[in-house]
């Protein structure tokens, strides 16, 4: 008798914590996991099933967290995507595109030479600290971006994206900004600028308080204040950031919610299983692998954010043979661009042809894409000069981490890697640590080939182009070392040139010199993924990779 | 007694100067550069520049070295690079977050697996025991990150049972205190909060408990089985005690002093599995802190960070050898 009491104690004492694990999570949520009108009582198990009533509190998994949250110091898309809900710009881009709109500023002149914009600023805005947002403040945030030597620039801070906006110190493009009155504000230019209005709608020149920047001081990258539809609430690094809703927001009847929280969840697969189990509302970045899942779940949706990127290999035009087009132009014929589109990406891309993609103005349509065909690249590589082949083996560096224009870069390479095998060309795939990926190949010393992408920070041609393929970018984002005096006389004029479509015209120019040239082999233009719960609505994808959450609301 | 403990903490300062200069130098051999993964791909070059002055990273690093060192000493962890906040402050509620999920999974890996050790050992060669060591055999080699994706697809999205991410319910924030969730609710008498805060507890403890869990099942098990064919044993079995209590009263004690290094080593290695279950369940946690950290060159991070998981490793083994000499007074430090 007393061995099988012994018995029966230590398996009830092995087992408690599975037990305790299993049965108690099964009869707690048997009240509100699978059917949610039960919920109302039990806090417990909203999270397994809204209430039935209408939701009012949005969760947004993500993969990263952000690094500060005032926009201005920034210029990684995880710190823009909260600066966007808490801040409002001068102007603003229209949901879903990136086409100008009044914000902050209700309308604007344009003097005859392009120099001179005054702005009529909205009236009676508040910060969410309650001070008046005006001229002054507008003054002040632009002075604080543009002088060196500001109070308000704290130790380490640099104001990335203004210095590369409107030009680093000593050619700034913005000479003076004055108010005029209370709510009148005039720019002075050096210089005119095309991309000016389009500039000044982006999320990094957010408004912020100066009354808040004066009072928190360094502090105020933690603690935000702007005048944007969410008022900052709580940051818990590595974990959710909390905002509330701002009930003095300017624009009428918004934002719907009342909170939303923004969550860091950095493995796409976890992210996508906590969807499905109700734990968030939206997440970004779906894996390929995952979209038929998706796409069987009745309640889920699938959000498609228009193709506002580029992924491509880059060669490195300092090394032989590839400072030679013509070797170029041959392995762009080598990559089968739709095999690639079909088997890593799930579909969800396009072929890209030019190094900007089709969604932006100026785009090149007439360019015909090199089409894939092995025999006619051997055949241009024995025109070069090379009828066996590259002789010898290159470096091919493929990216080790996961990006929006680019999920799983490593199958990517190796099935180019087999094509250009098979017209002789014979490459060897590294993929360091992503720190030393981007070092490696700015120095330009140890890849022959290199994948890499780009996302548009504005709707302009130039932040494609210009930023990623002018001389002017070495070292830097040109990590091809590609030189065309040509090509960069029609950037710098494009970037002078005030009328949009002269500008166009110069950019489609631009990409033909580039096509002929061949620096890159364009890969894809992707569609990023985003998938939330079927009752979410009002939620409408920027290309930018940057929405507002004011108008989300669930049904 | 009180001598020992004291021998054993003097032995603590070179190991730890040691381990800052290892770690130290490691580092810096790492390739890539520190300001260009801060700033990003989109920060001009002059930015750049600047940064790498300011964080002292143009000076030659026993220079480096000697500055850090000087102000570990002063108890300044430094400032994060990416983040400018300083380190002391900023790692707290991860090393609580962290704590609390080894800690956890601990007590789940000791609980089921001392347990299945101890049966298997007792009923040795049935199928308890097969069983139960085919499972530690595969709960030793089963990769933590497949271990807990599987787990949020059978209790989270099928079974509805558990929540698969964080520490708590978003939609139901739990006030912190002391950064342990399980602790700041039961201060607070909040006896749903506390249910739901371990029921998040319940899967990354699993994960990560998983392994640690079936080395201590197979080391009781032979431990056990050694100590059962020992003279004292067949003693207390002739003088007719029940098997129970001979067998968690007498044998238990002493087949644990191997079992107690098992737990110590495999503490350490729990801060390390950390890393993999806290990005799966998106535990914001020391080990995802450190992951962080070095892929963005955030070297003052990555020392701490580094520092501190070893001090704690330090610390657990000095635990451990203090128990040694409690449950046997025969160990003494030489």
């Amino acid at each position: 008798m007393s061995k099988g009491t012994g018995k029966l104690l230590s398996l009830v004492l092995g087992m408690t914590l599975l037990l305790s694990a299993c049965g108690g999570g099964n009869s707690n949520n048997a009240s509100g996991g699978s059917n949610g009108s039960g919920a109302s009582d039990q806090p417990s198990s909203s999270e397994a099933a809204p209430s039935a009533s209408a939701q009012d509190t949005l969760i947004v998994g993500r993969g990263g967290d952000s690094v500060s949250l005032d926009g201005s110091i920034v210029t990684d898309g995880e710190s823009l995507k909260i600066v966007h809900q808490v801040f409002d710009s001068l102007l603003e881009y229209k949901e879903g595109t990136t086409e100008v709109e009044p914000a902050l500023a209700e309308k604007w002149e344009i003097s005859v030479d392009g120099l001179t914009y005054t702005f009529t600023l909205r009236q009676g805005v508040k910060f969410h600290d309650g001070t008046d947002f005006n001229a002054d403040a507008v003054v002040f945030n632009f002075k604080r971006w543009s002088d060196p030597n500001s109070e308000y620039k704290f130790e380490g801070d640099s104001f990335d994206y203004y210095d590369s906006m409107f030009g680093p110190d000593g050619s700034r493009v913005i000479k003076d900004v004055t108010a005029k009155d209370d709510h009148t504000v005039v720019f002075t230019l050096n210089q005119p600028q095309a991309p000016f209005l389009q500039n000044l709608a982006m999320t990094c020149f957010g408004i912020a308080s100066p009354a808040a920047i004066k009072e928190k001081k360094e502090n105020f990258k933690n603690e935000p204040v702007g005048t944007g539809p969410f008022v900052f609430k709580e940051w818990k690094r590595n974990d959710s950031i909390t905002l509330e809703k701002n009930p003095n927001y300017w624009k009428e009847g918004l934002p719907k919610l009342n909170k939303v929280i923004v969550r860091s969840i950095p493995d796409n697969s976890a992210r996508f299983n906590a969807l499905q189990n109700g734990e968030i509302d939206l997440m970004e970045d779906v894996n390929p692998d995952d979209l038929t899942l998706l796409e069987a779940n009745t309640s889920l949706q699938k959000i498609e954010r228009p193709p506002f990127n580029v992924a491509y290999i880059g060669f490195n035009t300092k090394k032989k043979p590839f400072d030679d087009p013509k070797v170029r132009v041959a392995l762009n014929y080598a990559v089968n661009k739709q095999g690639l589109i079909d088997a890593f990406f799930a579909g969800q891309a396009e072929p890209a042809v030019n190094p900007m993609p089709p969604t932006l103005w100026g785009y090149n349509d007439q360019i015909q894409d090199y089409t894939y065909d092995l025999d006619k690249a051997k055949q241009l590589l024995a025109d070069a000069g090379y009828p066996d082949g590259l002789p010898g083996e290159y470096t091919f560096y493929a990216m080790p981490v996961s990006r929006p224009y680019m999920p799983d870069g490593k199958k990517v390479a190796e099935a180019i890697q087999a094509d250009f095998a098979k017209i002789g060309v014979k490459v060897n795939i590294e993929s360091p640590e992503w720190a030393t990926y981007l070092d490696d190949t700015k120095a330009g010393e140890k890849d022959d080939l290199y994948m890499l992408g780009w996302t548009g920070d504005n709707g302009d041609p130039d932040n494609f182009i210009y930023t990623l393929l002018d001389k002017d970018a070495i070292p830097g984002n040109n990590r091809g070392f590609y030189v065309n005096e040509d090509l960069h006389k029609i950037l710098i004029e494009a970037q002078k040139e005030t009328d949009q479509n002269k500008r166009s015209d110069l950019y489609k120019q631009a990409q033909a010199m580039i096509h002929d040239d061949a620096p890159w082999i364009p890969l894809v233009y992707t569609t990023p993924i985003l998938a939330a719960k079927a009752n979410l609505k009002g939620f409408v994808p920027n290309p930018t990779g940057t929405e507002y959450y004011s108008s989300v609301y669930f049904e | 007694m009180n001598s020992y403990v004291v021998k054993r903490l003097l032995v603590l300062i070179p190991v730890l100067v040691g381990m800052t200069l290892i770690v130290f130098s490691i580092i810096h051999a790492i390739p890539g550069d520190p300001a260009e993964t801060i700033l990003g791909q989109k920060a001009t070059e002059q930015s750049k520049e600047a940064l790498r002055e300011q964080l002292g990273l143009d000076k030659p690093w026993l220079q480096q070295y000697f500055m850090y060192l000087g102000d570990l000493l002063k108890g300044d962890l430094g400032e994060s690079i990416r983040t400018k906040v300083p380190i002391a402050k900023e790692i707290t509620p991860y090393l609580a977050a962290t704590l609390e999920l080894t800690f956890t999974a601990m007590l789940f890996a000791l609980i089921i697996g001392v347990n299945a050790g101890i049966l298997s050992a007792w009923k040795q060669n049935s199928w308890f025991d097969y069983a139960a060591m085919l499972l530690a055999l595969i709960g030793i080699s089963m990769p933590i990150f497949w271990l807990g994706l599987m787990e949020q697809w059978l209790f989270s999205i099928k079974l509805h049972w558990l929540p698969s991410i964080g520490r708590m319910d978003q939609r139901n924030p739990l006030e912190t205190k002391t950064g342990l969730y399980v602790l700041d609710a039961i201060i607070q008498g909040k006896w749903n909060q506390l249910w739901i805060v371990i029921k998040h507890l319940m899967l990354p403890s699993i994960a990560l408990g998983t392994i640690p869990m079936a080395v201590i099942a197979r080391m009781t098990r032979s431990s056990m089985l050694e100590i059962m064919k020992s003279d004292y044993i067949r003693t207390a079995r002739s003088k007719g005690l029940p098997q129970f209590f001979v067998v968690y009263k007498h044998a238990l004690k002493n087949a644990l002093i191997p079992v107690l290094t098992v737990v110590g080593l495999q503490t350490g290695s729990l801060l390390g599995g950390a890393v993999l279950t806290e990005t799966i369940f998106a535990w914001p946690g020391v080990g995802r802190y450190l992951y962080d950290a070095i892929s963005y060159r955030d070297y003052p991070v990555i020392q701490s960070g580094i520092l501190i998981i070893a001090f704690l490793f330090v610390l657990i083994n000095l635990i451990v050898d203090l128990l040694y000499a409690a449950i046997d007074r025969r160990i003494k430090y030489r």
